[in-house]
């Protein structure tokens, strides 16, 4: 026992010593929340837009005041000719044009319809989506609240509510998402730089050589890994919290709980890495491209599992940071105890599980 | 020197990787309190060799006993009787000599205590007690050379495997750095060193002499300048490499 506390006490000594991981260590956590909370978001804000009315009419005015005035849309030219709408793109501020079609409020009178069209930037897709469904909702909302007035004789009216994020605040879904990457960051990218760095620098043979059996020396590593990790998990649910009030519905407890699961997986992978490489930069090599991006593509962090192609779904189900996002999705937003995630749960325990098999029969006990 | 009790045994030693025979049927004795040199080219086969000894690794086959214990069931036993130095440098940099000393003298579980007054004596002995707590990335080679040959002794094993030791390091320090060996000898530690610098093959008591997995010869250095009408050590070891036709670089 004592010579393992003076291997852990060892460890602790690298760690602090060695000021610019401790920067990346806590510093990377705090940098990626505040970058991920408020940098990118799915909301849009004024986005530019341009008004190409041909009617000029009380119909459109009150229809553009409406839109520009929901806080979504800013206007940035009034167009008067159907040449500008090329030129108002190509200048990069407009996303978006409407036209009204002339004689807009009478047609809208005599015939029951008018002609709005909406032009998109479609160069980033996902933006012009966006926004073209705002413009249609704002435009649908006007007809509909003026049509009340009329009391037509059929009307179906829609209500929406959008459960346990009523804002659709995007950094519900980053602090889980930024969560699973961190830690499975930390944990396996240290430990394996760590654990090559022995074998690199020769003092690994040293180890083997000695009293100490290698599963202390592989536990030994991990320990000092686990605590840091830990504060980190904690760190990120805090400034979830205070900064962008992220709220932690569930058991305060199975989260942490399961953040300590998903922290054991991520150094067991770690291990796992340092197993076949015995050298820094290439374990590092591997953690970064075998870690951060499926971590980031195919979690269901960004990109929605569901929209995906079958043989990518199938890859996302190989990928531990979904079922832990699930996870803490569930008990953080929805309040849902062990009952609901019990399968996640047993899915990363199980991963946990062969990581630390695999890496037991790699890790070279005897170095050739 | 007791020569009736053999400290390391070795009968038939096998060690293959794939076709290659790295050590061709290994066969000495090493006598409790002697420094014995194991000598060859690069590529000769002395690092497997005393990476087998050392538990590091496995042997195809052979009979092979440490300080008295099986290599085969007996490891735990052997693990806490040596002291192992290797060729790469094997101290912490970003540690201070105080604590590299208290971290190795830790993991062959020294008590705290011991581990205090041993240091005190340790840097004493080598004038480095004012610089305990400086980092080992700031010392010059020769003084961590020194360092941790010491720390490899620190538990004070019966045996201390040091592989290649002074690889690297200019002649004076080497000439320092083997009188530590020879004092650690006179203090009743038996010390099995690879090299391959024929003149420090003169400072061993006996040597053995690998070529291509093979030992060739295997006799105190007197005897086999003798024995092979030699000047030095370097001219028995280029007969010797030339006699099995094989090209090697000295």
């Amino acid at each position: 026992m004592n010579r393992f506390r003076g291997f852990v006490r060892k460890e602790f000594h690298h760690i602090f010593r060695d000021k610019q991981t401790l920067l990346i260590l806590f510093g990377m956590p705090i940098a990626q929340m505040l970058i991920f909370g408020f940098v990118i978001s799915n909301e849009i804000r004024n986005v530019g837009i341009a008004v190409f009315d041909q009617s000029h009419d009380a119909v459109t005015q009150k229809i553009t005041d409406k839109i520009l005035s929901s806080g979504y849309f800013l206007l940035e030219y009034d167009i008067h000719s159907q040449n500008e709408i090329g030129q108002a793109f190509r200048g990069g501020k407009v996303k978006e044009v409407i036209i009204f079609a002339p004689e807009f409020a009478r047609n809208l009178e005599k015939t029951g319809t008018a002609n709005v069209q909406i032009i998109a930037d479609a160069s980033d897709a996902n933006l012009a989506n966006l926004i073209t469904i705002y413009t249609t909702g704002i435009i649908q909302d006007y007809i509909n609240k003026s049509n009340a007035q009329h009391s037509m004789p059929m009307q179906i009216v829609t209500e929406v509510r959008m459960l346990y994020n009523e804002q659709m605040k995007g950094v519900f879904l980053f602090v889980p998402g930024i969560m699973a990457l961190i830690l499975v960051l930390i944990s396996a990218q240290m430990t394996s730089i760590s654990i090559a760095r022995e074998k690199e620098m020769g003092t690994m043979e040293v180890l083997l050589v000695s009293p100490l059996k290698p599963i202390q020396i592989i536990i030994g590593k991990v320990v000092p890994y686990v605590l840091l990790s830990f504060i980190n998990a904690v760190t990120i649910l805090l400034l979830g919290y205070f900064v962008f009030g992220v709220p932690v519905h569930g058991s305060v407890v199975l989260l942490l709980a399961e953040c300590m699961l998903y922290i054991l997986l991520a150094l067991s992978l770690g291990i796992l890495i340092s197993s076949v490489t015995n050298n820094q930069l290439v374990a590092m090599m591997i953690s970064a491209m075998a870690l951060m991006l499926p971590v980031i593509l195919l979690s269901g962090f960004i990109f929605p599992i569901e929209n995906m192609p079958k043989i990518l779904q199938w890859l996302c189900a190989l990928m531990p940071p979904k079922y832990f996002i699930t996870i803490i999705k569930n008990i953080m937003l929805k309040n849902t105890g062990l009952l609901y995630v019990w399968k996640e749960t047993l899915i990363l325990c199980g991963f946990t599980v062969l990581f630390i098999l695999l890496s037991v029969k790699k890790f070279k006990i005897r170095l050739e | 020197m007791n020569n009736s009790t053999p400290i390391i045994r070795v009968r038939n030693l096998v060690k293959k990787f794939g076709d290659f025979v790295a050590n061709d049927h290994l066969t000495f004795d090493v006598f409790s309190g002697e420094i014995f040199g194991f000598l060859g080219a690069n590529g000769a086969g002395k690092t497997t060799a005393i990476r087998i000894l050392c538990g590091l690794s496995k042997p195809t086959s052979g009979e092979i006993s440490v300080a008295g214990f099986n290599i085969y069931n007996q490891t735990e036993q052997i693990k806490r009787s040596i002291g192992y130095m290797s060729q790469k440098f094997s101290l912490y940099e970003d540690l201070t000599i105080a604590e590299n000393i208290r971290f190795y003298g830790g993991i062959y579980g020294l008590k705290r205590k011991e581990i205090k007054t041993q240091t005190a004596i340790l840097l004493e002995k080598l004038g480095m007690n004012d610089y305990r707590d400086q980092l080992i990335r700031d010392l010059p080679l020769g003084w961590r050379q020194k360092l941790a040959f010491s720390v490899a002794i620190f538990h004070n094993p019966k045996i201390v495997f040091l592989d290649e030791p002074t690889s690297g390091v200019d002649p004076i320090t080497r000439r320092q750095f083997w009188n530590l060996i020879y004092e650690a000898a006179h203090n009743g530690i038996t010390v099995f060193v690879t090299t391959h610098y024929m003149d420090e093959a003169e400072y061993c008591d006996r040597i053995s002499m690998m070529v291509d997995g093979q030992i060739v010869a295997l006799d105190s250095p007197g005897k086999l300048i003798q024995t092979y009408n030699a000047a030095n050590m370097n001219e028995v070891f280029l007969k010797l490499a030339r006699s099995s036709l094989t090209e090697v670089k000295a």
